[in-house]
């Protein structure tokens, strides 16, 4: 009962951060229908910036995460503005392989820029809390906590502020928000600029339970395994899926190790063939 | 004799309903013109015809076939080609590949002959081409026979959809909206071809059109649908002087 | 320009459409199955790479090139070719069992993708394959017995008729010679009736339905020829690299076939060969490069993945049409010389292009 509590806690810090980067995609794909596989390399950008910040350039921590906020968001949105918007009305598949391409750039980049030495930062929130008669990281706690708040903001903003309307009024009709004026351009370079922010706090949040490397990047592939499963059209899917996958992770390397590492995409498959139509939902037949 | 008939065909969209109740039968031979305000839901008739849509009621029944025994896949093979609304050519093909995959219910070769390109593909091909240059004189599209699509202006886009469907040599020919986005002459052009598809070829046509001067000029029958729903059908001067067909027309298209 | 006169239409079937063509597509054979004459071993080897790519391109383009479904996940078939081809010959079996069971096998994989995923449009089939991908990738790690887990697995030479291929110049005509067999029997599909059918669901899945194609079987034939294609190319990698690990065949692979069909050209043969000298010459380039220059650039580690991922990207914003479609707008731009109007090949403007209705 300890162990299976242990892992479930384990499971659910760990399917914060994929379920953070999964709600990118899911922003992404809903704002522009174009799948970002550089996701998980924004992440892995993201806690190498803290990491410059806060150890290399001695910023204190708690100014050092939303500078680097700040830092991925700006960045986001240029990778939007210089590149992603010169290949819109390009078969899907194009850019697709656009931003597959731009993650092998941010892998290699922050290889040539931070090396390949693990790096780790030194949180503020260390030590262990124990209950039940199980142990866990504070810094588990702390992705718990800090997603649960996330999830809170993103919600009062999509449903109070103008600008969360605006976006998504434009992911559901690019052609009716325009013409109803709102600036569809920057809001989807908006869409950019938050997505890559919420991967960048997962990278921090990522930070002290892993190395900081540049491989952190493939891990976009599993935040996107999770956002398949939990439908791709919904922030809630996102986080969802996300927690499937965190969860299914620990239980397998547990009891069955021998497919620890295809198990969730063996899920995905199966969420895949059972709802071909139900996935993508806001997809609609193109008008004949 | 008909060779459709249409009975209480009924779809919604999201509640709505496109397609309400509709009834009509098309004869063997002659030229049939659907009108309607945008948004009526003529298309969608044609569209249920081609089985994308699944009906909420209704019969279509195609010279002795249930048609909604059918998948999509399968109307072509009992004789049934149309042409779409916004155009659906296979754009980074040429124009004589695009006419040459309207043989294609004409095929009949192995895919392992195919592969190694057997004497048997090649009369078969030889035939298709035959086929293929017929519609290409018929259309005069010889000049542009090695043009890739994406290159064409619309007005050649539009006679090319319509040899795409002449190559697949159907009993019944479905044009969507044949004359949008033509210049009168190419318009006029289009009118004669009609009744040369009708008379030369003996093929059945129905189309969804808006031009009035084209549909009085190619039609035996026409049916006025507004919102789903058959407002009246009869030949071209009866249907034009229906007081509902002249509201609804009066205030929405030109 | 050659104004062709055509006294029938035969000729439009045939493959070289004029004595130009027969004559230089000949020429090029001729020099290929010669090289081992006048190249020393080295680049022999780099050639047969380039060719072994050149395979596996193909396999890609069949299925994402002329059908249109996007794999990211081909590497997949490479694996399941290269240990399948592999085991067989550790069993004992020639070439002549071995080849065609890592193709049989690899096709078999592929109907396993395809059967679900030809129900699904586009993005999800490159979802689909790059999860199968991943999952390959993963059993060859824990199929010790057949693949020698992470440890990795020893390749046998190739056998033919109890002759076994030492050489790396007779690697070479044996990739090449199959190579140019894969290449014709590509060039008669696309020249087929199931040719126009792949084409046709790639452009237009609702017209392709509305003409009697069946989207579903032409994907999944397609499919199966692409699987079987690229399970050849695994075949022949198994002995260009000679040892096997689970981690040749991650994720970088596919994407970097993906690349190399994208750079050469999509939707055409030659585009498949463009990519593959490309991608070949380019990574000879770069470790040669590397030695070159200043240990403070060569030296750094990921300037390799690096020059791919920008050459990759400034090909997709600048010439989607890849480096075939440059060469046809230099060829036509001296043959038009004093006349060319660089509007012929001006790029349509596009719009966002979107299958939703709301
Ligand atoms: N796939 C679909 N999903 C949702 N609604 C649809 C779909 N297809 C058609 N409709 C709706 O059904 C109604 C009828 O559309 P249809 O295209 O048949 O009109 P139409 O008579 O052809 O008009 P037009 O003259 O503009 O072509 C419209 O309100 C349209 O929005
Ligand atoms: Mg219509």
């Amino acid at each position: 009962m300890n162990e299976f509590l242990q892992l479930l806690i384990v499971g659910i810090s760990q399917g914060c951060i994929y379920g953070l980067m999964a709600l990118g995609f899911v922003m992404i794909y809903k704002a522009t229908e174009m799948i970002n596989f550089a996701q998980g390399d924004m992440m892995m950008l993201g806690s190498f910036v803290a990491w410059t910040l806060i150890m290399d350039l001695g910023i204190p921590f708690w100014l050092g995460v939303p500078a680097t906020l700040i830092i991925m968001a700006s960045f986001g949105a240029l990778v939007d503005i210089l590149i992603v918007r010169r290949v819109i009305g390009q078969p899907q598949f194009a850019v697709i392989i656009l931003t597959l391409g731009l993650g092998i750039i941010f892998r290699a980049a922050a290889g040539m820029i931070w090396g390949q030495v693990p790096l780790t930062i030194d949180s503020p929130i260390s030590g262990s809390s124990s209950f039940y008669g199980i142990v866990i990281g504070n810094e588990r706690l702390v992705i718990i906590a800090v997603t649960a708040v996330l999830i809170a903001i993103l919600w009062a903003y999509f449903r109070y502020s103008k600008w969360g309307i605006a976006m998504k009024a434009a992911s559901q009709n690019q052609l009716a928000a325009y013409y109803s004026g709102i600036p569809v351009r920057v809001i989807i370079s908006a869409v950019w600029a938050v997505a890559a922010a919420i991967s960048a706090l997962a990278g921090i949040l990522l930070a002290p339970i892993t190395l900081i490397e540049p491989m952190n990047g493939l891990l976009g592939i599993k935040a996107f395994a999770a956002a398949v499963i939990g439908g791709f059209g919904s922030m809630p899917g996102a986080i969802l899926g996300g927690l499937i996958v965190g969860i299914i992770e620990p239980f397998a390397a547990a009891y069955v190790p021998a497919v620890k590492g295809s198990l969730i995409y063996v899920v995905m498959l199966i969420v895949l063939a059972l709802r071909p139509q139900g996935l993508f939902a806001q997809i609609h037949k193109k008008k004949l | 004799m008909n060779l459709l008939e249409i009975e209480n065909l009924s779809i919604s969209f999201g509640g709505v309903k496109a397609v309400d109740d509709v009834s009509f039968v098309v004869e063997e031979g002659s030229v049939y013109a659907i009108i309607g305000p945008n948004g009526a839901g003529k298309s969608t008739i044609f569209n249920l015809l081609s089985r994308f849509y699944e009906p909420l009621s209704g019969q279509l029944n195609f010279a002795g076939n249930d048609l909604l025994e059918l998948r999509a896949k399968d109307i072509a093979r009992l004789g049934i080609a149309r042409t779409f609304q916004n155009l659906e050519l296979f754009e980074h093909a040429s124009v004589l590949q695009n006419l040459l995959v309207g043989r294609h219910v004409h095929n009949s070769q192995s895919w392992w002959r195919q592969v190694l390109f057997t004497s048997s593909v090649i009369e078969a091909e030889l035939e298709h081409r035959r086929k293929v240059e017929e519609v290409i004189d018929f259309l005069e599209l010889a000049h542009y026979r090695n043009q890739m699509i994406s290159g064409l202006p619309y007005g050649v886009r539009k006679k090319i959809e319509l040899a795409r469907a002449l190559c697949i040599e159907p009993k019944l020919l479905l044009l969507d909206e044949p004359s949008s986005g033509l210049n009168p002459e190419e318009t006029e052009e289009m009118g004669f071809w009609i009744e040369d598809i009708r008379r030369d070829l003996n093929m059945t046509v129905v189309l969804i059109e808006h031009d009035m001067s084209l549909v009085a000029e190619v039609s035996d029958r026409v049916l006025a649908i507004v919102d789903g729903k058959v407002v009246t059908e009869g030949d071209h001067t009866f249907v034009q002087s229906h007081p509902e067909v002249v509201s609804a027309y009066l205030g929405d298209v030109q | 320009m050659r104004i062709l006169f055509k006294t029938n239409y035969k000729q439009d079937l045939n493959l070289a459409k004029h004595g130009g063509h027969r004559f230089w597509y000949g020429l090029l054979i001729l020099v290929l199955f010669a090289a081992p004459l006048i190249l020393g071993g080295y680049y022999i080897g780099e050639a047969t790479r380039i060719l072994i790519y050149a395979m596996a391109g193909l396999g890609l383009m069949v299925l994402t090139g002329f059908t249109g479904q996007v794999s990211l996940g081909h590497a997949a078939f490479l694996a399941i070719g290269a240990y399948t081809n592999a085991w067989f010959l550790a069993q004992g079996f020639s070439s002549f069992v071995a080849l065609p069971m890592a193709a049989l096998l690899s096709m078999i994989g592929g109907l396993l993708v395809a059967i679900p995923a030809a129900r699904m449009s586009g993005i999800y089939l490159a979802i689909a394959t790059l999860a199968f991908a991943i999952i390959v990738e993963d059993f060859a790690g824990h199929l010790n017995s057949i693949t020698g887990g992470n440890r990795g697995m020893m390749v046998d030479v190739p056998t033919l008729f109890g002759y076994q291929i030492w050489e790396s110049w007779e690697l070479y005509l044996f990739v090449l010679s199959i190579l140019v067999v894969a290449t014709l029997a590509v060039l008669n599909i696309l020249r087929s009736p199931l040719g126009r059918a792949m084409i046709a669901v790639r452009d237009s899945e609702v017209s392709s339905q509305a003409l009697g194609v069946n989207p579903m079987k032409i994907k999944v034939f397609a499919f199966t020829v692409s699987a079987a294609i690229t399970g050849l190319a695994g075949a022949f990698l198994a002995h260009y690299m000679s040892f096997l690990t689970p981690q040749i065949f991650g994720i970088l692979l596919s994407i970097q076939l993906l690349l190399m069909i994208v750079l050469g050209g999509l939707g055409t043969v030659h585009g498949v060969f463009f990519g593959a000298v490309l991608i070949g010459v380019l990574e000879t380039g770069i470790s040669i490069a590397k030695d070159t220059l200043p240990s403070s650039i060569g030296g750094l580690p990921g300037i390799e993945p690096f020059v791919f991922g920008v050459i990759l990207i400034s090909v997709i914003v600048f010439e989607p049409t890849g480096i075939y479609g440059r060469w046809i707008k230099i060829r036509s731009y001296m043959e038009f010389f004093p006349i060319y109007r660089r509007k012929s090949f001006k790029r349509q403007r596009t719009y966002l292009k979107t299958e939703r209705l709301r």
